[in-house]
């Protein structure tokens, strides 16, 4: 850590074998192992990680909102420990949450009073506030009504009320939390204006992104984390995406198959769907067209939140309004039809959510096949078989390893991977024809995960169509023959997985395929 | 403040919800509310400058004392159970139906005009199975009016069904004061006396607990099997619980709805019936003693299972007679009764919060 | 000769509703500020009871209408810390708790008060405000009212200033909106919770002694009559905003005494069936206001109902 730096003033932060530990069964997670991290003034600092590296709790412990469990922390060569946000803003510390803490039915002004360390104090008066207000957005090049409320305000403009709200404590220091995740190229770029105007004043910036490509555009110093641990300290300028990448995932996305054509005939598509939000805040579909073949992996890759959940609650049937044209299978208009009636022609799904969703929680396992495996295994005449579902529990649990104190276990008791894998344990012992998956691996450990991803590749080579809704690129590259890219509630194109580089994917994951498309 | 990590030299302690509770625990929770509420009645005696012992003699040795104790004791038993096993299917479901009283007392009335008009030609058991039936629609009527309120209008079922209790209430007040007034009643507002062919018939001669008592056991019985081996009854428990896996199954939420509001109507109507036709055999405005609304806490000491149900009912029956036995013995108020309901259910709530978490050490 | 009738009648009715109305306007305005902050206290009408004996014992005792509807006050509060210590604190079902409270409260007042049934308090001359309750037309009925009346509308106009216009009021409404950005901005959203549930309390409480003290004035086993659980339908019907408050209480107040009035001009009909309406009318405004989702959601406090529990 002794090399030159031509960026950057004097150290501002300096962390020292940070560690955080949640409990959790069957064991603890060490989110943060050992973190040592340096910031200077001046400096925009990314700290880049896949999801689950620990970025977040690193960044929780440095505001105060979680208490480090080991390890130091000096501001400006001073010890300091932070019990809570008032004192971390107290030292100069401002933060821009990933998932805004904003109160929808307040004003922006309102919203940004609350966030200011003001305390309790008599001053009533909002007129002090509106001007320094209205000083902050003019000079950072803000636009924001101070009046409207946030619940009426654009994604990019609820994350200008956080900055503005950061920016009146005058930090010394600004955290930013996957602050472009939801955001507009255009939102982007302004924000990056901003961010720069900031530095060059003297404000260190910490900016934690999974985006390599605007990490190399924005940062001078880059910290690499990947399960918790510190892997890497480099200048994102001097690098290329694959080297991050490399750092990032561990090694670079690699084919886990072959490929080789297994493609049979078309078993469900999805013709111009089209959805308002289902309720506030959720993402509207546009005209989204999509084809799934048997013997196929289709990846569909994304940041979440941009109408992955509308999208998948259509393909299941949960969501009844679809119109019945526009989702088929086999040909047979099915729109509308429900869960059930989809689940007869061979359409199996796996949610994301795994407790509340897929299982119901408080349900053991045995209960739990009731939802997806109705049938004369489990039930005659509407009265359930006890025998024949626990017996179809433990089916699921001895083919897929699921540990577990057994079939009266209830589902919040298991670890998140083998939950999983009782789950799509569930639904694959279905013979399914289609087979759905938000999210498979999502918080699973590293071996059922393996586990999981060669279980679909030989569903996929049993000629069974598969798609793979992820965040996770390293499994999308890995398994999927073709990828489609999801942004803004519209579905890219879809191209082979061989002709999609990673810089082409994270373009399309802003939005930008149609100029690609005039590009290419 | 109780659940934030407590430092110490032994390392850091946290409150948390335990992953799961396990079976025992869910069950030592009301046996501990019920020696908390003991505690807690022991030490009002003490205030009220009566002897503890004697005070809870009076509410849980008496009403067990012999025979014919025992069949009071079953015989209050039985509208808490019926009311209580309907009320319970609704909690699993999420629906807040708190109106059982009120669908009490409209059983009450159907069953009690059933009873007053002249259908003698039907026989004793004609005519008795005719006003359980009716008692049974009058409740299921009181509740479908929630269960329509909520369905078309999404109206709170709640406030729906408590504001159905005081019309309920004042129905009956009217029918008793008004257009079923007994002529030769010297003006009292009660209903002449039912007929004989609508005499319940009895389990034990010489007491006063009828065959309803029976009915109620085999309503449990129903009950169980209803929650725990019908798939309409997983249904409607997975809407309550997790309303997305409820999606995700393709179950209905609003059959869960009418299912559970027209059970538990049906339910609490029924034991009206039996409480009219049974040791009333007249209707008056006083025909519950707040069964409907004691069976909300015998659903949750009861956990919200039939056999547990049973057992709570049982209780919550001591309860209402410890309450009359005090005002004999002891010169203290019936109203006692209301109060250790009372702290009953706050017990229990209190024991459930100190079992389902416990102490773990972080560091 | 006629005329002079009417106004009278009217100058009686504007009157009565106002008296009415008060403690379903106290109770409902302590209930709005408690489900601002994201609770939902079904206790209302047990707290009510706790405190309308409570204060009938201490009018009787001191035959001080202040201290009786301070000690009402203080009764309710208490009750609440009660349940909010179980719902905030331990995290049990907000619902359940709220049944809780109003079942010990029926069971605890109706144990308490045996004593104080067919006791009578002597009504207190109503002194009104000075030269406007003699001004004519309405003046008296307008003017000539117990000061708790005017207590009343005082507390909704305070209340209504203090959510909107307060940094206090608005750090509230942050606490019932979304508790997990509020703890995020380092709010006490737990202690927060506690004293809007606490103050909730204290204005059912308000209630409850007004009704056994004032309004009645005398004390009967389960004398409030689902004007607890009637105030807890005045929030959705207010939209959770004050002086919505204001109106749906006086006229959930005017319905109350529509059988007085209906009798009075001769209508036969039973007083039982008359005495329905308030119920039913509940039902009714329930049912039209609950049919346009989003009327209602506009200006309910998101997190009504949820737990919170810091640091998960």
């Amino acid at each position: 850590m002794s090399d030159d730096r031509s960026t950057g003033g004097p150290p501002l932060l300096q962390l020292q074998g940070i560690e955080k530990i949640f409990p959790a069964e069957p064991q603890p997670v060490r989110a943060n192992d050992g973190i040592d991290l340096c910031v200077r003034a001046g400096e925009i600092h990314a700290v880049l990680g896949e999801n689950g590296a620990g970025k977040s709790t690193l960044m929780k412990i440095i505001f105060g909102l979680l208490r480090p469990d080991a390890g130091s922390m000096r501001w400006q060569g001073q010890p300091v420990q932070l019990a809570s946000p008032q004192a971390a803003r107290a030292l100069g510390i401002g933060m821009v949450f990933q998932h805004f803490s904003l109160f929808d039915s307040l004003s922006v002004l309102e919203n940004i009073a609350l966030g200011l360390p003001a305390g309790w104090s008599p001053d009533h008066s909002l007129t002090p506030l509106r001007q320094r207000f209205e000083a902050i957005t003019a000079s950072y090049g803000l636009q924001l009504d101070a009046d409207r409320p946030v619940q009426s305000l654009s994604v990019g403009e609820r994350q200008r009320v956080e900055l503005t709200r950061a920016l009146l404590g005058s930090p010394r220091l600004l955290i930013l939390d996957e602050p472009t995740s939801v955001l507009t190229p255009q939102a982007v770029d302004s924000l990056f204006v901003t961010l720069r105007q900031l530095a060059a004043e003297g404000c260190a910036i910490l900016y934690i992104s999974h985006k390599l490509d605007e990490i190399r555009r924005l940062c001078s110093r880059c910290t690499v984390l990947r399960a918790g641990k510190v892997v890497g300290e480099v200048d994102p300028r001097q690098c290329s995406e694959s080297q991050l990448s490399t750092l990032m995932i561990g090694a670079a996305p690699a084919a886990l198959h072959d490929r080789t054509g297994n493609r049979g005939a078309l078993r469900l598509s999805l013709h111009q769907l089209r959805l308002p939000p289902a309720q506030d805040f959720a993402v509207a579909l546009h005209a989204i067209s999509l084809e799934l073949y048997a013997g196929e992996i289709l990846g569909i890759a994304g940041v979440s939140g941009n109408g992955q959940q509308a999208l998948m609650a259509a393909l299941s049937g949960e969501d009844r309004r679809v119109a019945a044209g526009m989702l088929r299978i086999d040909g047979e208009a099915l729109g509308g039809a429900g869960p059930a009636s989809l689940r007869q022609r061979g359409l199996r799904y796996v949610p994301e959510l795994r407790l509340g969703h897929a299982t119901v929680p408080e349900h053991s396992l045995s209960q739990n096949v009731l939802l997806t495996r109705a049938g004369p295994d489990t039930l005659r005449h509407g009265w359930l078989r006890p025998a024949g579902m626990a017996a179809m529990a433990a089916a699921v649990m001895q083919r897929f390893g699921v540990r577990a104190a057994g079939v009266q276990a209830q589902a919040r008791s298991l670890s998140g991977g083998n939950l999983q894998k009782y789950i799509v344990g569930r639904e694959v012992s279905a013979a399914p024809r289609i087979l759905l998956l938000a999210q498979p691996t999502w918080g699973v450990d590293v071996g059922a995960a393996a586990q999981l991803r060669s279980e679909l590749l030989a569903l996929r080579y049993a000629g069974v169509a598969i798609l793979l809704l992820s965040e996770d690129l390293d499994e999308l590259f890995a398994l999927s023959d073709r990828l489609q890219v999801m942004a803004g509630g519209r579905l890219s194109p879809v191209v082979p997985t061989a002709q999609m580089t990673l810089e082409r994917l994270g373009r399309w994951m802003s939005g930008l395929w149609e100029e690609t498309q005039h590009a290419a | 403040m109780l659940l934030e990590p407590m430092r110490s030299q032994l390392g850091v302690w946290r409150i948390e919800r335990r992953p799961a509770a396990t079976a025992w625990m869910r069950w030592a929770s009301p046996l501990l509310a019920l020696l908390l509420t003991a505690v807690i009645a022991a030490m009002l005696f003490a205030m009220l400058g009566k002897n503890p012992w004697q005070g809870l003699a009076v509410f849980f040795v008496e009403p067990l004392r012999n025979a014919y104790a025992l069949s009071e004791l079953a015989l209050k038993a039985t509208p808490l159970m019926l009311c209580a096993l309907g009320l319970a299917i609704g909690f699993r479901a999420n629906v807040w139906n708190i109106g059982a009283e009120g669908q009490f007392l409209l059983g009450a009335i159907c069953a009690g005009w059933v009873a007053l008009l002249d259908l003698a030609s039907l026989g004793s058991v004609g005519l008795i199975s005719l006003l359980l039936l009716a008692g049974m629609l009058g409740g299921m009527a009181w509740a479908g009016i929630v269960a329509w309120l909520r369905d078309r209008c999404n109206a709170n079922e709640i406030l729906v069904s408590l504001m159905l209790v005081y019309v309920a209430q004042l129905l009956l007040a009217w029918l008793v004061y008004g257009p079923m007034k007994d002529p030769a009643g010297f003006n009292f507002p009660q209903t002449p006396r039912f007929s004989a062919a609508s005499v319940l018939p009895k389990l034990i001669e010489g007491t006063r607990l009828h065959i309803g008592f029976v009915v109620a056991l085999l309503a449990a019985l129903a009950a169980w099997l209803f929650m725990f081996r019908a798939r309409a009854g997983h249904a409607l428990q997975v809407a309550g619980l997790a309303p997305q896996a409820a999606r995700y199954a393709g179950y209905s939420a609003r059959r869960a709805l009418w299912t559970s509001l027209l059970i538990s109507g049906a339910a609490a109507g029924l034991a009206g019936a039996f409480e009219a036709a049974g040791p009333l055999r007249q209707l008056t405005p006083y025909v519950s003693a707040g069964y409907g609304f004691a069976a909300i806490i015998v659903a949750f000491v009861g956990r919200l299972h039939p056999l547990g149900i049973v057992l709570a009912s049982l209780l919550l029956s001591m309860f209402f007679i410890g309450g009359e036995l005090a005002q004999s013995r002891l010169g203290l108020p019936n109203a006692l009764s209301g109060v250790f309901q009372g702290v009953l259910l706050f017990s229990l709530l209190a024991c459930d919060a100190l079992i389902l978490y416990r102490l773990r050490r972080v560091v | 000769m006629n005329e002079i009738n009417n106004l009278a009648l009217l100058s009686t009715l504007i009157a009565a509703t106002l008296s009415a109305g008060t403690p379903l306007l106290l109770a409902g305005l302590g209930l709005l500020v408690n489900e601002r902050a994201g609770v939902v206290n079904l206790g209302a009408e047990g707290m009510m009871l706790l405190a309308a004996v409570a204060g009938f014992a201490l009018a009787l005792a001191t035959g001080s209408d202040v201290l009786a509807l301070a000690g009402g006050a203080l009764a309710g509060a208490l009750a609440a810390l009660l349940f909010g210590v179980f719902a905030i604190y331990l995290n049990t079902n907000q619902y359940a708790t709220g049944l809780a409270l109003s079942l010990l409260g029926g069971g605890l007042s109706a144990f308490v008060g045996i004593d104080y049934v067919s006791r009578n308090l002597p009504r207190l001359p109503l002194t009104g405000i000075p030269w406007l309750s003699d001004l004519p037309w309405f003046g008296p009925a307008l003017f000539r009212q117990h000061w708790a009346v005017y207590l009343a509308l005082l507390l909704a106009l305070l209340i209504g200033v203090f959510l909107q216009r307060s940094r206090a009021g608005l750090a509230l409404r942050a606490v019932g909106e979304s508790p997990e950005s509020a703890h995020a901005l380092g709010l006490p959203v737990r202690r927060v919770r506690l004293a809007a549930v606490c103050f909730g309390g204290a204005c059912c409480g308000l209630a409850g002694a007004y009704l056994s003290v004032i309004y009645t004035p005398m004390w009967v086993e389960g004398m409030v009559a689902g004007r607890g659980w009637i105030a807890l339908a005045l929030t959705p019907f207010a939209t959770w905003r004050a002086s919505r408050v204001v109106i749906g209480a006086y006229l959930f107040g005017g319905v109350t005494l529509l059988q007085f009035h209906l009798q009075s001009i001769g209508v036969e009909i039973s007083s039982a069936l008359l005495s329905m309406l308030p119920y039913l009318a509940t039902i009714l405004v329930l049912a039209l206001i609950s049919r346009n989702p989003v009327w209602i959601q506009r200006n309910m406090p998101a997190s009504l109902g949820r737990p919170f529990t810091p640091g998960q």
